[in-house]
């Protein structure tokens, strides 16, 4: 038998061109709407490398004097805004994060709870969060450390929400099959399976908190940001500098030791 | 046959209403000695054992045990109930990222309070029993390693301990051996059949291997279709029976 038959194959049909073309035209005019939106002036886009080059000279040389002991102190205490923020964001999460895991909480209706409040802590910027606190506890760390740990509840509680969804649920049968409670099924059979997301998770968002509690002082909620909020309104800037530079140190340091710790934790 | 322990009903399981997965089981299971349910896959084998623990929850019928019927208990009594039925599972379902002496102690989650599970403080007689068991299993040098860093045969022998550890007057056995080579699959029913023939505990086991089944069991139970189609001692058991429960006969 002669197979003079040929048979044809696209990779897509009609249909699927056509909608991969119009996603293409989609994203073209959205890239042409939005710079015609925010208007750059030519003018101050071509002196923008002069103005930079100024900034940077103003800088030079940083004022290293003047980091002890007011840079410092400031220093620590985002630190301290940044550690105790998250652990009361990650003790605020959890429970949301059980609540969200659709193979531990059973209700439709307690999972888009579980899951709005976590989308709600993470829609607002901690920036927004800070302001909020700084206008129930007045300025100072306290409002810095609710801010960190309210926007870290969304965070936190989603990464666990989804570790604890692909725990297997195997060993959690074994042990529902032992007579155990819903408690010590929880400790002896979920928590081990989830323990090195659950540090990961932990230690990232102490990371990015580190780098959030920065700005906080901005707006008045505490830490190195208040000093850095100083110096640029008084154009001090070689103070600008040794603060940015104190910044970048520790977010370097805070990295590697992060980094160091999640590659053991498997 | 002496005093059942295990008397099935009129059980019926319906995943999804209308089309039931058991159509009406009664069965009872003696005092002693493994009994066999064999057929093909599919047939409501694991479902059956599933009730009897409240893995999964029976549709309709009961589950007579102890002089409690397991298919209305609830809560506190349900779980009472669950720490006198062992299980070993197909896929071990160990925990493994605990150790292998944790593995076994998690047989005892049903008698010990929270806060000793927490603080790992078990009782001192659990302990024991816990390494007694795993000398029996022959692990006695693996207590400390973890349960990750077993072979298939070794995972299901901290599946037994673990079983046993809950001192169960029944013991379910769902596709134990499916999951082993052959060698080790014989191995682990041949230390299954020992250890509760030893503690005169009564064993329900689902198996896909026939030859098996014949070697250990005192009964066999052949399912098909959601009913049981044979019930008998192992050399009563022929190849009609056979090409009754799995269909067709030119595999056999």
């Amino acid at each position: 038998m002669s197979a003079t038959l040929h048979r044809e194959w696209v990779r897509h049909t009609p249909g699927q061109r056509l909608g991969r073309f119009l996603v293409t035209l989609l994203t073209v005019a959205a890239l042409v709407w939005a710079i015609r939106t925010v208007e750059i002036i030519p003018e101050f886009l071509t002196d923008a490398p002069e103005q930079m080059a100024d900034l940077l000279l103003r800088m030079w040389p940083p004022d290293l004097g003047h980091y002890y002991p007011s840079v410092h102190a400031a220093l620590m205490e985002t630190l301290h805004i940044a550690t105790l923020g998250t652990i009361l964001g990650i003790a605020l999460a959890m429970p949301f994060a059980l609540m969200a895991a659709r193979n531990i909480c059973r209700s439709a209706i307690l999972n888009a709870l579980a899951q709005l409040v976590l989308v709600s802590s993470r829609s607002v910027n901690s920036l927004v969060w800070a302001l909020i606190f700084v206008a129930v506890f007045g300025p100072g760390p306290a409002a810095g450390v609710f801010a960190i740990a309210f926007r870290s509840i969304g965070f936190v509680g989603k990464l666990m929400a989804e570790a604890l969804e692909e725990a297997h649920p195997g060993p959690v049968e074994a042990l529902t099959a032992t007579g155990a409670s819903w408690p010590l099924r929880m400790l002896k059979g979920v928590w081990p399976q989830v323990q090195p997301a659950f540090w990961g998770v932990a230690l990232f968002r102490w990371d990015i908190n580190l780098r959030e509690s920065a700005v906080l002082g901005l707006v008045g909620a505490g830490g190195i940001g208040v000093v850095l909020d100083d110096a640029i309104n008084f154009f001090q800037w070689e103070r600008v500098a040794t603060i940015l530079l104190a910044i970048l140190a520790v977010v370097l340091l805070a990295e590697i030791l992060v980094t160091r710790i999640r590659a053991r934790l498997l | 046959m002496t005093q059942p322990i295990l008397e099935i009903r009129g059980l019926v399981k319906e995943y999804q209403p209308g089309k039931p997965v058991l159509r009406g089981i009664d069965l009872s299971i003696g005092a002693q000695g493994i009994t066999a349910i064999i057929g093909p896959s599919g047939t409501g084998k694991s479902t059956l054992l599933r009730c009897v623990n409240r893995l999964v929850e029976p549709t309709q019928g009961s589950i007579m045990m102890g002089g409690q019927d397991l298919a209305r208990l609830r809560g506190g009594a349900l779980r009472a109930a669950r720490r006198r039925i062992g299980m070993v599972f197909q896929e071990y379902n160990l925990v493994e990222r605990l150790s292998v002496m944790e593995n076994v102690l998690t047989g005892r989650l049903g008698y010990v309070p929270l806060w000793r599970a927490w603080l790992r403080r078990y009782p001192r007689e659990d302990l024991d029993r816990a390494f007694a068991l795993l000398d029996a299993v022959g692990l006695p040098e693996q207590a400390t390693r973890r349960a990750d860093a077993l072979s298939g045969g070794q995972r299901q022998r901290v599946g037994i301990a673990r079983a046993l550890m809950q001192s169960p007057a029944l013991l379910l056995a769902d596709e134990p051996t499916s999951s082993l080579d052959p060698k080790t699959a014989v191995e682990v029913m041949e230390l299954m059949a020992r250890l509760t023939g030893e503690a005169g505990v009564p064993v329900i086991v689902n198996i896909h291997n026939v030859e098996l089944a014949k070697r250990f069991a005192v009964r066999i139970i052949g399912m098909t279709g959601g009913r049981v189609v044979f019930d008998g001692p192992p050399d009563a058991i022929s190849n009609d029976h056979l090409s009754e429960i799995y269909g067709g006969e030119d595999w056999l």
